[in-house]
């Protein structure tokens, strides 16, 4: 039943959203483009992508104009950090090592949290296993194109990641006594329950990566002489290892102390990878220096702390120290909510640690951007990028600021206008759907109804 | 050397005044219950808001804080939160909320404060300068108790700076907690089934919604009348002092309560069970405020007619069900204000007290009147909690709970220069501050 006013409203607000993305102008707005500073005129958008920005433009015969009324235009939010769409099946935590698992595999399309992030102004997020697994699985990075299918949500051409997880959460699935929430159910042990047991996993997996690396490479090798020997078995598991080793898979680390962010770097280092990300990163203020040694980026939160115990240290200056120190910082949600308005978690880097306005908007934007790769594509509103875009009714980096249009690639994704009018003909809509679900039940005979319930 | 500064301050301080002795000078002060005024000046004597007035020529070697382009405000009141007897959430040893037993009035929230939680130095610096202590985990609508209990004991208001949970004090027993029965749970976030129309709610079958759901409901109920009928006894019985009259403690506590004295928090989340305590206050004759309302339904008549306040649970919070408007939390303190209810703010956590100010300016974003935002952060609660003679405005005779800003306080962006409790200046350094210090510096 549930199943089935969602899909009805996912029809009614899908009709919503255009099939093929117009030729738009934007016109009358404060353009924060992050990377260019603040333009005080127009943007047009021309098959999906920002075609010319400027005080004054060739304004295209026949393009839709959208007149901004002098309201505040930044790039579409991105997200380094969301479990949404993941339809629950967050942690596959029956083994240490479950990076064969794959995000990809799992996306809801229609997970309700998406058209919300939507109509939070986030337009891209990265999609991540949880951290009950020292290695966790593959991630996926997607739009927030909602209406759309599975397959057409993923970000093309974004550069794969995994999802490796240090500390308590680790360790949790460990603890024989089972952990927060597993009260009344006895867990299995499963190693490692120790920092120490961490690094240990970590080294094993990557011992086995090398070597079964050094397989293909020898294989590919003798193919390259000309010989035909036997292909190595490929092993699901190692496989994705093997691409971080060669550089084509990004490691996106959930961490919080200082220790084992130092800890996962050296591992790297001595196995020559990179840690792309340090996800949540609470300590990275304390070796921000070696972070940006290593080239590791931090994604944060804003203000979180105290709710456990590696999360005392939390500071809210961490952000702006990483960023002093020269790490690419952003701040992500790890929250369906959280992820709503993180502009305003932006706003707090000038409130805790005296960022600039673009160093805060840019922790949000061209940042995370940059973490995950797609720099070249979103991030920053500049003429040859997707046209992801988000429109707010006041100054973006205030907590009066609501989000009152979203393109993604062009189309418009999300208007407030529209669905704030919409919403009487859905009411309507659902009430016909609930009225004729009665129906069938007296039809059917009391609550022999059920019988024909969906989901 | 910092020794040194430290007996300076103090000698300077000894020959000229009190600390909470001084003079605002030139500040614009917006009292929250009248109109701004610009460029006065306040001065605060023992504590205490003596004077507002274009000019106070200082009394000689008085202290003088230069407010010339700077605003003060009254501190703010976060009206739900655990604050001193929670640390680590996580962490059980570090956790005073949800007590076992199902009726405990005759907790108390105050005696549990520990007046060195790293969160009071934190939650001051941005404004707050007292806050609702609960002794149920979750303070209400959002997180439920200690498992199955229904009155947590007595919530204190406090200070949020002092060395003694005493020297804290502003109301040891502002409120006596209950959670109130419903369908489909107290209220918590996605509690499933509640507000749907019965046959809806039938159909996702399982622990919400249907008839057997209701009547658990009302069999809760009626417990809870049982207690309250016997605490009524027994104060009757009291009144007759009879010989051997033995004391309980349970229902010592809930006498203030059936006097009218102290309310009951209530915590109910759902508009069904928001009419239940209202019915049930009705029955009773206590006075209750209603913790964390998540949606408003049809009771907001019925508030307003019982005069019944309420406190807001967290306004950036994400709707109760899939097909709610995305934005149905941030639009709820709007509906309260045009059924012409009275509320208040809670962040309903100690994680997010801080981000109490925040939390009013997204429901501005949605619809509410910014002066109505700032009232439900500071005057509103010191009324619905029984203490506006004290706090909650800048207004002659009321403590000096102040804030001295470069701006609107709701605004991340605006920067407290001061905060006072009491009339004292308190430290804006914290721990998260001394570690910012600490590791700066590293880098």
């Amino acid at each position: 039943m549930r199943k089935l006013l969602l899909a009805a409203l996912a029809v009614l607000t899908a009709a919503l959203a255009p099939l093929y993305a117009e030729t738009i102008v934007i016109r009358n707005a404060v353009i924060m483009t992050v990377t260019k500073g603040t333009v005080h005129g127009s943007i047009v958008v021309k098959d999906g992508k920002i075609a010319d920005i400027g005080e004054k433009v060739m304004e295209p015969t026949g393009a839709t104009i959208i007149d901004a009324g002098g309201q505040y235009v930044i790039p579409g939010i991105i997200d380094c950090h969301s479990h949404i769409a993941g339809d629950g099946g967050i942690n596959e935590g029956s083994v240490s090592v479950s990076s064969m698992a794959n995000i990809k595999d799992i996306i809801n399309p229609e997970d309700i949290a998406i058209y919300r992030a939507l109509a939070g102004g986030v337009t891209t997020a990265n999609i991540l296993h949880g951290s009950a697994n020292s290695i966790g699985g593959q991630t996926i990075v997607l739009k927030m194109r909602w209406g759309k299918d599975a397959q057409s949500m993923i970000f093309e051409g974004a550069k794969p990641g995994i999802k490796f997880a240090l500390g308590e959460n680790v360790k949790r699935s460990g603890n024989p006594q089972g952990g927060r929430g597993a009260a009344g159910t006895t867990v299995q042990a499963r190693y490692p329950a120790t920092r120490m047991g961490v690094e240990d996993v970590i080294r094993e997996a990557f011992t086995e990566a090398k070597a079964y690396k050094a397989e293909w490479d020898d294989y590919k090798a003798k193919v390259a002489r000309g010989e035909h020997p036997i292909p190595p078995r490929t092993d699901l598991k190692l496989e994705p290892l093997k691409e971080v080793l060669e550089g084509n898979r990004y490691v996106h680390a959930h961490s919080y102390r200082a220790d084992e962010i130092l800890m996962l770097m050296r591992v790297a280092d001595d196995y020559g990878f990179k840690i792309r990300t340090f996800q949540h990163v609470l300590e990275g203020y304390k070796v921000a220096k070696e972070m940006a040694a290593h080239g590791a980026g931090g994604s944060t939160f804003s203000d979180w702390w105290d709710y456990k115990v590696e999360a005392v240290d939390a500071i809210p200056y961490n952000a702006a120290i990483m960023q002093k120190a020269g790490v690419v910082v952003s701040l992500n949600s790890d929250d369906a909510e959280l992820m709503r308005h993180l502009n305003t978690e932006a706003a707090k880097t000038m409130k805790y640690g005296g960022m600039t306005e673009t160093e805060a908007l840019s922790m949000v934007t061209i940042n995370p951007a940059k973490q995950l790769g797609i720099d070249n594509r979103v991030g920053s509103i500049e003429v040859g990028k997707d046209a992801d875009l988000v429109l707010y009714d006041k100054y973006p980096l205030s907590d009066y600021a609501k989000v009152e249009k979203v393109l993604i690639d062009g189309a418009i994704y999300f208007d407030r206008d529209k669905e704030v009018s919409s919403r009487a003909a859905e009411a309507a809509a659902k009430q016909k759907l609930v009225d004729k679900l009665k129906q069938q039940q007296q039809q059917n005979g009391g609550r022999g109804g059920r019988g024909g319930r969906i989901g | 050397m910092k020794l040194l500064g430290i007996l300076l301050t103090s000698a300077l301080a000894a020959l000229a005044a009190a600390n909470d002795t001084f003079l605002i000078r030139d500040a614009d002060v917006y009292p929250v219950t009248a109109k701004e005024m610009k460029g006065v000046c306040v001065l605060i004597r023992d504590g205490k808001i003596a004077e507002i007035a274009p000019k106070i020529v200082p009394p000689k070697g008085m202290k003088v804080v230069e407010g010339k382009g700077l605003r003060v405000y009254p501190g703010m009141i976060d009206s739900d939160t655990n604050l001193g007897l929670q640390e680590i959430e996580s962490v059980r040893e570090s956790v005073d909320t949800g007590e076992l037993g199902e009726f405990m009035p005759q907790l108390r929230a105050l005696v549990a404060v520990n007046p060195a939680s790293e969160h009071f130095g934190v939650v001051r610096v941005n404004g707050i300068t007292s806050a609702m202590t609960f002794p149920n985990g979750g303070g209400g609508g959002g997180r439920g108790g200690g498992r199955g209990q229904s009155i947590a004991g007595q919530a204190a208001l406090i200070h949020t700076d002092g060395m003694t949970w005493e020297e804290m004090e502003i109301s040891r027993s502002a409120a006596v907690q209950l959670t109130f029965p419903s369908v489909g749970g107290g209220g918590r976030r996605g509690g499933g089934g509640g507000g749907l129309p019965d046959e809806i709610a039938a159909e996702f079958g399982g622990a919400a919604g249907g008839a057997n759901a209701r009547r658990n409901v009302d069999e809760a109920i009626a417990k809870i009348n049982d207690f309250f009928d016997d605490a009524r006894r027994y104060k009757a019985a009291k009144a007759a002092n009879p010989p051997g009259f033995v004391t309980d403690l349970k229902f010592e506590a809930m006498i203030p309560v059936l006097d009218g004295k102290v309310p009951l928090a209530v915590s109910a989340g759902q508009a069904e069970a928001i009419h239940d305590a209202i019915a049930f206050a009705d029955k009773q004759h206590v006075r209750i405020v209603i913790m964390g309302p998540r949606e408003i339904g049809k009771v907001g008549p019925e508030l307003k007619s019982h005069n019944i306040p309420v406190i807001l649970g967290r306004v950036l919070a994400l709707p109760e069900h899939p097909d709610d408007a995305y934005e149905a939390a941030m639009m709820l303190p709007e509906e309260f204000y045009k059924a012409g209810v009275k509320f208040a703010f809670g962040t309903f956590t100690n994680e997010f007290v801080r981000n109490l100010p925040f939390q009013a300016a997204a429901a501005v974003a949605f619809g509410l009147p910014q002066d109505e935002a700032l009232k439900a952060v500071t005057i509103n609660p010191a009324e619905i909690w029984g203490v506006s003679d004290k706090v909650g405005s800048v207004e002659k005779g009321k403590w000096a709970d102040l804030l001295i800003t470069n701006g609107d306080p709701l605004e991340i962006q605006t920067k407290i220069e001061h905060v006072y409790i009491k009339g004292m200046e308190v430290d804006l350094s914290n721990k998260q501050t001394r570690l910012y210090d600490k590791y700066i510096s590293r880098q």
